[in-house]
């Protein structure tokens, strides 16, 4: 595709008609939308509908049964390797060595992605880390294994977050100090799973909803009124 | 997605060949002067066995394809190949466990290289079914199996080798026949038990695939007609039940 | 690679030495099984190819419950997908893991090499240490790249730790053959016999065949 002026840039996630089954169980079915780049996308539904499953797609994570999907610019499954190294996923899991301190994880993920070691050092007393980072992360309280997780995922400073409830566990405190890093001003493109409606809202550009698997809800954040959100709950 | 092209002819030349074998080892092919008559199950002892080999090497071969090209069909075929032979396999050992109790009086022997290679491959391929079984997504263990399948087969080879140097300096093979040469009738009957044992494969492969293929079609039809939510949830199974 | 490799070697050795898992299990298991075997067979010592079978089996073993263990931590603690979104060559996580089991399989010959001489081996001038070595090395590779695979393979399923060893132990039969029937001039009580190289050869093809094999093989059993 041709590139016409300056303000043109390709969008983080562009999905088309995407699809994902379990063996018979289909998890999502037609899901379509692009976000652009530094945009944040927040993403809504119940249990079960789907949305840790298109995390993981945008992750690389799982192939698309059905359907298109570009992310950062590369198809995957195909293209996966392009993107790899450019993302970063918190999921459930903190994905962090229980047996390892804080710093050893973090040493570690900065070998696998080529980032100089200095760096963890700026994080971790960024997110208020650095009195308890070397101890095993077993040791830390869930709030603390979140912050740490938080900055494994923004270590290689991605392109793309894809974060599946970051402030869950966190206090205020917390909340505050993981902000430069995964917040709204950050940079990257944000893709945002939140049970919280309002504080959702209040910190996307665009809302995905899902409900069954299937898309409800694509729209830009100032056309979407809570109460739209909450009955896909309901 | 049919499988069944050929059936019939298939079937016919296999009851055919069979039957012929069988007519030529009761009146063509000559008795054994030490072992008598029983040395005749030689006859299909040692074509069902290179059929059983061929057939697990065969699932390896499916299981290349699969991961190569993602076409669960292969699974399909890599999966019913492997489980042909592994009935054949038992086969194979309880014949060659008669056979080896007829020549030397015991039911097992581990002098004889063919049938100690034969049980561990049989051990192994044991676990194709449960490895499969345990794992739930079907994606993941049409993957898995085909992994498996891959690695296995190219063990057979490997351990037949093994095993064979292992006992052949030690111990002459107990249940060889003539050591070597055949003479030309007992070379007759024996070409015309293999071939016959071939063609009984894979026909039931091919009986095998067509009537799980169209479980599997007929199944995906009526999740069309029922809607997603209509059926029942498919029970797990170490077999493919989609395609 | 070989950067990705380093880091993932790194991080296991640390976190088995910081948690214990595999390596204390192995060695004690390798040297109560000798234990066992004088009991079970009411001698005081070993020689030929008895001896060369004991202590193939129970090394053989001992393997075992390192393989099953290999890869938990990635499966249990997330591990995988944080490798998986890494811009490294995936087979960097098969050579790694190889290297940490062969290290881990040196380890415990490291101990139970010598338990075994002095618990059950009986004193002959057969004993070379060289070729021993050889042997040594040789088995513990194919060990390593088969115990890898098998435990990719079994990690993801049920019934991980019944698994792994019912297909891991046929896979070695080859291994184990070739390596009792190299080590039993070995230990020989009387005179030695030559030292059968061909064995060494057989250990060396099946080491070249199951590694490319696992090189090959192994990505796909990283997918999801």
């Amino acid at each position: 595709m041709a590139t016409t002026g300056q303000g043109d840039s390709a969008p983080a996630v562009a999905l088309e008609g995407v699809g994902r089954a379990y063996g018979e169980r289909v998890a999502l079915r037609e899901i379509t939308f692009a976000l652009p780049a530094g945009a944040t996308v927040a993403v809504f539904g119940a249990n079960g509908a789907g949305k840790t499953t298109l995390l993981r797609i945008l992750a690389g994570l799982l192939r698309p049964h059905a359907g298109t999907a570009r992310v950062l610019g590369a198809e995957l499954p195909r293209e996966a390797f392009r993107a790899r190294g450019r993302i970063g996923l918190l999921g459930h899991e903190p994905m962090l060595y229980r047996d390892l301190t804080v710093r050893e994880n973090l040493r570690f993920h900065a070998r696998l992605h080529g980032v100089a070691l200095a760096r963890i050092e700026e994080l971790v007393a960024q997110v208020g880390l650095a009195a308890r980072a070397d101890e095993p992360v077993r040791t830390l309280s869930r709030g603390m294994t979140q912050r740490a997780a938080i900055c494994r995922a923004a270590l290689h400073a991605p392109e793309l977050l894809l974060l599946d409830e970051p402030l869950a566990n966190l206090d205020p405190g917390g909340a505050a100090a993981v902000q430069p890093l995964i917040g709204r001003g950050a940079g990257p493109a944000r893709v945002l799973i939140s049970h919280d409606a309002e504080q959702g809202l209040a910190e996307a550009d665009h809302v995905l909803g899902l409900r069954g698997g299937r898309q409800a809800i694509w729209a830009p954040v100032a056309d979407v009124a809570l109460a739209e959100v909450r009955r896909l709950y309901a | 997605m049919t499988f069944g092209r050929g059936l019939r002819a298939l079937s016919i030349a296999s009851a055919v060949l069979i039957t012929g074998a069988f007519a030529l080892v009761f009146f063509y092919a000559p008795n054994d002067a030490d072992q008598g008559f029983i040395q005749k199950i030689f006859y299909v002892h040692v074509p069902m066995a290179i059929v059983t080999l061929c057939g697990f090497v065969a699932g390896g071969i499916y299981g290349i394809k699969h991961l190569r090209s993602g076409d669960r069909a292969d699974d399909l075929r890599s999966y019913v190949a492997i489980h042909i032979s592994l009935i054949l396999a038992v086969g194979v050992l309880i014949t060659g466990s008669i056979w080896a109790r007829a020549a030397w009086g015991h039911w097992w022997v581990w002098d004889e290289p063919t049938l100690v290679s034969f049980l561990i491959v049989f051990l192994l391929y044991a676990c194709y079914q449960p490895l499969r079984f345990s794992i739930e997504d079907p994606e993941r263990q049409a993957r898995y199996a085909s992994v498996f399948a891959i690695v296995a087969g190219a063990f057979v080879p490997l351990n037949f080798m093994a095993v064979r140097m292992a006992e052949s300096l030690t111990h002459p093979r107990v249940l060889s026949t003539t050591g070597g040469a055949m003479p030309g009738d007992m070379r007759l009957t024996f070409l015309v038990a293999l071939v016959g044992m071939a063609c009984l494969f894979v026909t039931l492969w091919k009986y095998e695939l067509a009537s799980k293929s169209a479980s599997i079609q007929l199944r995906s039809l009526k999740r069309r007609l029922a809607g997603d939510d209509g059926l029942a949830p498919l029970a797990r199974s170490a077999a493919p039940q989609q395609l | 690679m070989r950067a990705t490799v380093a880091a993932l070697v790194r991080k296991d050795l640390r976190l088995e030495l910081r948690a214990f898992e595999s390596l204390p299990a192995m060695l004690m298991f390798s040297v109560s099984t000798f234990v066992l075997f004088h009991f079970g067979l009411d001698r005081g010592s070993l020689a030929g190819d008895l001896a060369a079978g004991v202590l193939w089996v129970t090394l053989l073993l001992a393997a075992v419950l390192g393989m099953n263990r290999l890869f938990v931590a990635e499966r249990e603690q997330g591990g995988f997908d944080g490798f998986l979104m890494a811009p490294v060559d995936r087979t960097a996580l098969f050579v790694a893991k190889a290297l940490l089991l062969f290290g881990f399989l040196v380890a415990v010959e490291l101990v139970a090499i010598p338990a075994f001489v002095v618990l059950l081996l009986e004193p002959g001038p057969g004993q070379a240490l060289p070729e021993l070595l050889a042997v040594l090395v040789l088995a513990d590779v194919g060990i390593a790249v088969v115990g890898t695979l098998v435990g990719a393979l079994g990690v993801q399923t049920r019934a991980r730790d019944l698994i792994v060893p019912l297909i891991a132990l046929p896979l070695l039969v080859p291994v184990v053959i070739a390596a009792a029937e190299a080590s039993t001039p070995l230990f020989e009580a009387g005179g030695a016999d030559a030292f059968p190289w061909r064995w060494l050869l057989v250990l060396g093809l099946y080491d070249a065949v199951f590694g490319l094999l696992a090189y090959a093989v192994f990505d796909f059993l990283l997918e999801e």
